[in-house]
């Protein structure tokens, strides 16, 4: 059987969250994703151990997490399963699981593991009942939420996608169907207009998902500096009040302290770090790595920097961590005279703002500029997007179904490879609305086509 | 006076495509029986296409054939035209599709039932079915004689019932002016069998001396002659031709003039026609922008002058008929020697039948055919031999055999019909797989012959000759995987010549079969060893290596599928009673009962938590 994942841990933000792979694949799958401290791969460990480690996502850290491996058959499932436990609450969990989607595991039903736990024949009877009228019951939300969904944006936007697949799938079966009829084939540059025209709806609709993900899940943002600039001030300026402890002795943030506060269109998850500066101090040394190691991770990294004085090397090294990733220069203390080389931050972030915290001056301009970064400001809230992972992945899935189709057609493959692989496309975007891929294309055919004896 | 006439294991009710091989088949696994024809001249007739396979029909014919049916093999022997459609557009799609003189072929196939041991083909029209008190079938024909039968076929096409509709005039009638089965209705209502009315059309047929050739294209057949069976020897050879005629808009104008005198559009006819084939007024009502509409001229036969007119089926007045026929190019002067009509009949709710083709709530009753909904000789053919096997299956007291949908186009379109139903008559697409690059033409063989073997359908040398083509393509693949290909400026030329890239060191011939540009024929120059093979060795082998990577992907999604597929629902499974399903479902599996809990997850309404339900249900009655 195919390798599936999902969260299985509630959907509401809580301390651990638990991502569950099962499948002939999850131990392989889950090395994909997970690097144990002990440098161990999980498929050599025995069932019932545990190993510590951090997860990756294209080769970004996004969690420090416990790995728990079960074998087939001493599973939930009956197969072989990991459990990833990860610390970083929700978001972290749900980067995980996307992780392990792209890792090679498909997304799982609703009760898909109770399911397979059935089909292997492993599961004590009194708990099944149990679980399945759970499901039962998600189930039922998902069904009111899919209703939802097909009065929305994103139905209208999967059948039109969809439906352009199917006119050509159509088109092609009655060629196929119908060779003594007058039924033109699809010349290469139609079919590849069309495919393509598909490929770029889908990937927006993929690409928004983060935007949207941001809008309703929050977005990981860290506030960066050198010592004493002012990051804790920014983030009381953002909060409203006085969360961070603000003195003007260097150091004096430890921990990292976080807020949420909603900002220029999107959730800001604001996280308020210890000063970047290399110091002896062993207390003040674990804070600089995990600002750091925070840093990599976030999705937006609010950088700030002294107007009243001179960059400093270690400007230099935010700077450079800043290098390649979202991130918005926040010049602080214009309330003050100005010795900053304004043209060395403007000319290497993609945005600045001048904001005097003390002052609470700048506000808009840093809410504009944020919206401008999260890609908020055109996302329009009744636009179509994904809801959930299952419909993200359905997305994906169809989408490279329709890459591989792509890539039959420039290979020269036959046109019913090339069909074959527009069938599975429209499969995945059927399977997120709910409707039957076969029936549909037959029935184009005859709405479309006059053929026959 | 009724009388006892004779007992019979099975009995088949018709021997139109279905029924000959649901006798046959029955016959062939050592049961008693008996298949009744209401005239012995129309057994295997062909009351509209005089031709057999096309586009996927073609796979069931080789498949029916890989179970050790006859229709490939009357095709071989009866055709006089064959091509293969499709070439071009990749092998899931290759189609063969042959001419025949109809005639011959009705007499062929009527002299294999006749030679067949354990059959007997009588002439008698089945006026009444009943149940006897021990559980047995008895038939009652229009003379009185009563035969007893242990499972019954019935495999009555468009005689059940069967009204022509021509204009204005309708009558009750089989086909091609067959007397209809005008009773048996009646007696099936009784036993509560949920009948409907299909409709269907047929073209008229006109004097080839009446038609001028000279301004029609001509259609040649293939140069090299394919056969249909696996088991045919000497190649067929061409002796005909068809011929392509357009429509225009003066055939339009007298369509729509005279669109009232249709019954179909005067609402005569209530049967539900097929969508596929509709007839030539619906072709001009439903596209009125298409300028011309063209059709095909196919001869009936070699020793006739009847040709008949693919794409001009009609239920229009004669007299109507006669106009439009004379506006177009080449039929100025035509002389039509049988008029177009529709017919309507009886047939069941697919949805009442089990996959075995029986009946859900009949013991021993078995549909097949247009009888169940479908259409075609070839779909016929299909379900016909799969109800005459299991009907000997259960007088022999065995499991049914049971096709599934990844196994072959018939497993699809049984399955399509009891599990989905049919809203009009039911033709076999290629679209209608969603296995097609694994089900293709060139491998019903092989994809097939050993449920034949197993069966008892194909025999001891047929098998043996399987075995050693499966041998031979097992070592010509190692071979062409093992066999280094060595650069040379002769092979560079050729590849980039062919547009494909050059080599950079020598490789395997098997990567160079898997570049679509190449062929096995394109490196004969380079594969010094290469052994002497029949060319469908090398066909299966060049197919299986250049899609490798979709149809390992296929098989992934048929071992998916099977998991579900092999979990067996008990028959007397009460819907109702199981705690979880949802209201929609339970409905829905009480009236299809399906035969497995895949069968169940095709059915529009089942959610896959109702799957859920249905497996813990399973494992907790411990079924």
């Amino acid at each position: 059987m195919s390798t599936v994942a999902a969260i299985s841990t509630g959907q509401a933000a809580g301390g651990i969250g638990i991502v569950r792979i099962s499948g002939e694949d999850a131990l392989s799958v889950a090395d994909r994703i997970f690097k144990s401290v002990s440098g161990k791969k999980l498929k050599d460990l025995k069932g019932y151990t545990a190993a510590y480690g951090k997860v990756y996502a294209d080769g970004n850290e996004i969690d420090e997490a416990v790995a728990l491996v079960f074998k087939a058959p001493k599973s939930y499932t009956g197969e072989d399963v990991v459990e990833i436990s990860c610390h970083g609450g929700l978001l972290v969990t749900k980067q995980t699981l996307r992780a392990a989607l792209s890792a090679g595991a498909a997304a799982a039903e609703p009760g898909e593991f109770t399911k397979r736990a059935f089909l292997n024949g492993k599961m004590d009877l009194t708990s099944a009942e149990a679980v399945m009228s759970i499901i039962g019951a998600k189930s039922e939300n998902a069904k009111s939420a899919a209703l939802n969904a097909l009065d929305g944006a994103l139905y209208r936007k999967i059948n039109a996608v969809s439906s352009s697949l199917k006119k050509t799938a159509a088109q092609m079966a009655a060629w196929v169907d119908y060779p003594d009829d007058e039924i033109e084939d699809l010349s290469d540059e139609n079919l590849s207009g069309v495919l393509l025209g598909c490929k770029k709806e889908l990937g927006e609709l993929i690409s928004r998902f983060d935007i949207g993900q941001a809008v309703i899940e929050g977005v990981d943002t860290v506030i960066i500096g050198r010592p004493n600039v002012g990051k804790s001030a920014l983030m009381n300026m953002l909060t409203g009040c006085e969360k961070s402890i603000v003195t003007s002795v260097a150091g004096t943030t430890r921990d990292i302290v976080e807020e949420t506060v909603s900002l220029g269109g999107a959730v800001l998850r604001l996280a308020d770090t210890a000063g970047l500066h290399e110091t002896g101090d062993a207390v003040e040394k674990i804070g600089v790595d995990r600002t750091k190691k925070k840093a990599e991770r976030a999705a937006l990294i609010l950088a700030v920097f002294d107007y009243s004085e001179k960059l400093t090397q270690e400007d230099e090294a935010i700077i450079e961590i800043c290098k390649g990733k979202n991130a918005v220069a926040v010049i602080n203390k214009t309330d003050l005279k100005r010795k900053i080389e304004t043209e060395k931050i403007t000319s290497r972030f993609n945005g600045t703002v001048f904001i005097s915290a003390k002052e609470q001056a700048g506000l808009t301009e840093l809410e504009k500029e944020l919206e401008r970064a999260l890609g908020t400001a055109e996302f329009d809230t009744s636009a179509a997007s994904l809801m959930n992972e299952r419909q993200y992945s359905c997305c994906k899935l169809a989408e490279e179904s329709v890459n591989e189709a792509l890539e039959a057609l420039r290979s020269g493959v036959t046109r019913d490879a090339v069909n074959v692989s527009i069938d599975c496309a429209i499969e995945k975007l059927d399977v997120l609305t709910g409707e039957r891929a076969t029936e549909s294309v037959v029935n184009e055919i005859f709405s479309r086509f006059c053929v026959g004896k | 006076m009724e009388y006892f006439a004779k007992e019979y294991d099975v009995a088949v009710i018709g021997a139109g495509h279905a029924g000959v091989e649901a006798a046959l088949a029955s016959a062939r696994l050592g049961v008693k029986t008996v298949v009744f024809a209401i005239n012995l001249d129309s057994v295997g007739n062909m009351p509209c296409n005089p031709s057999i396979g096309g586009t996927s029909k073609g796979h069931l014919v080789r498949e029916v054939d890989a179970l050790g049916g006859e229709m490939g093999k009357a095709a071989d022997k009866t055709q006089i035209q064959t091509r293969m459609l499709n070439r071009g557009k990749g092998p899931a799609v290759h189609s063969l599709r042959a001419q025949i003189d109809r005639r011959e072929y009705s007499k062929y196939i009527k002299h294999v039932l006749e030679l067949q041991e354990n059959l007997d083909l009588k002439q008698a029209e089945i006026v009444d079915i009943r149940k006897t008190a021990d559980g047995k079938w008895q038939l009652k024909t229009m003379l009185e004689a009563v035969y007893t039968a242990q499972c019954v076929v019935l495999a009555t096409g468009t005689f059940l019932g069967g009204r022509i509709y021509i204009g204005e005039t309708s009558f009750e009638s089989g086909p091609d002016g067959m007397f209809p089965a005008t009773k048996l209705s009646e007696s099936l209502k009784k036993l509560n069998i949920p009948l409907r009315r299909f409709k269907t059309g047929t073209p008229p047929r006109v004097n080839r001396r009446s038609i001028d050739f000279s301004v029609l294209e001509k259609q040649v057949g293939d140069e090299t002659e394919t056969s249909f069976s696996f088991e045919s020897e000497a190649p067929p050879e061409n002796k005909s031709f068809c011929y392509i005629a357009y429509t225009n808009d003066e055939t339009k104008k007298v369509i729509l003039e005279n669109l009232d005198r249709s019954p179909m559009y005067s609402g005569k006819i209530e049967g539900i026609g097929p969508r596929y084939c509709p007839s030539f007024e619906d072709k001009i009502v439903r596209f009125p922008d298409k300028p011309r509409h063209q059709f095909f001229i196919e001869p009936c036969g070699l020793d006739t002058e009847e040709m008949y007119l693919q794409g001009m089926s009609s239920s229009l007045p004669e007299e109507v008929q006669l106009k439009f026929l004379k506006t177009i190019k080449g039929f100025e002067n035509a002389e039509v020697m049988r008029t177009a009509y529709a017919i309507e009949y009886d047939c069941v709710d697919p949805l009442a039948l089990k996959p075995s083709l029986e009946f859900l709530d009949l013991e021993g009753l078995f549909g097949a055919g247009q009888f169940n909904g479908s259409s075609g000789y070839e779909e016929a053919a299909a379900q016909g031999i799969i109800a005459g096997i299991n009907a000997a299956l259960k007088v022999k007291g065995e499991e049914a055999f049971i096709l599934d949908r990844a196994s072959s186009y018939i497993g699809t379109l049984i399955d399509d019909l009891v599990t989905k139903g049919c809203m009009d008559p039911y033709r076999m697409m290629t679209s209608r797989s969603e296995y097609r690059l694994l089900l293709r033409q060139d491998n019903a063989d092989l994809r097939l012959t050993p449920y034949g073997y197993k069966l008892g359908l194909i025999s001891e040398k047929r098998y043996g000759a399987f075995l050693d083509k499966v041998n031979k393509i097992d070592a010509e693949k190692r071979r062409a995987e093992e066999t280094t290909i060595h650069m040379s400026d002769e092979l560079q030329n050729l590849l980039v010549s062919l547009g494909t890239t050059p080599l950079e060191k020598g490789v395997k011939l098997a990567e160079l079969l898997k570049r679509p540009q190449l062929s096995y024929a394109d490196l004969a120059p380079f594969d010094s060893e290469r052994p002497d093979l029949p060319a469908e060795i090398f066909e299966q082998v060049e197919t299986e290596l250049k899609y490798e990577g979709y149809i390992k992907r296929q098989q992934a999604q048929i071992n998916e599928m099977r998991r579900l597929e092999v979990k067996t629902l008990p028959e007397d499974i009460d819907y109702n009673g199981i705690d979880g399903l949802r209201l929609e479902a339970r409905e829905k599996l009480t009236k299809i009962r399906p035969h497995s809990v895949g069968q169940a997850s095709r059915i529009s309404g089942v959610s896959p938590s109702d799957i859920s339900v249905l497996l813990i249900y399973l494992s907790k009655t411990g079924r």
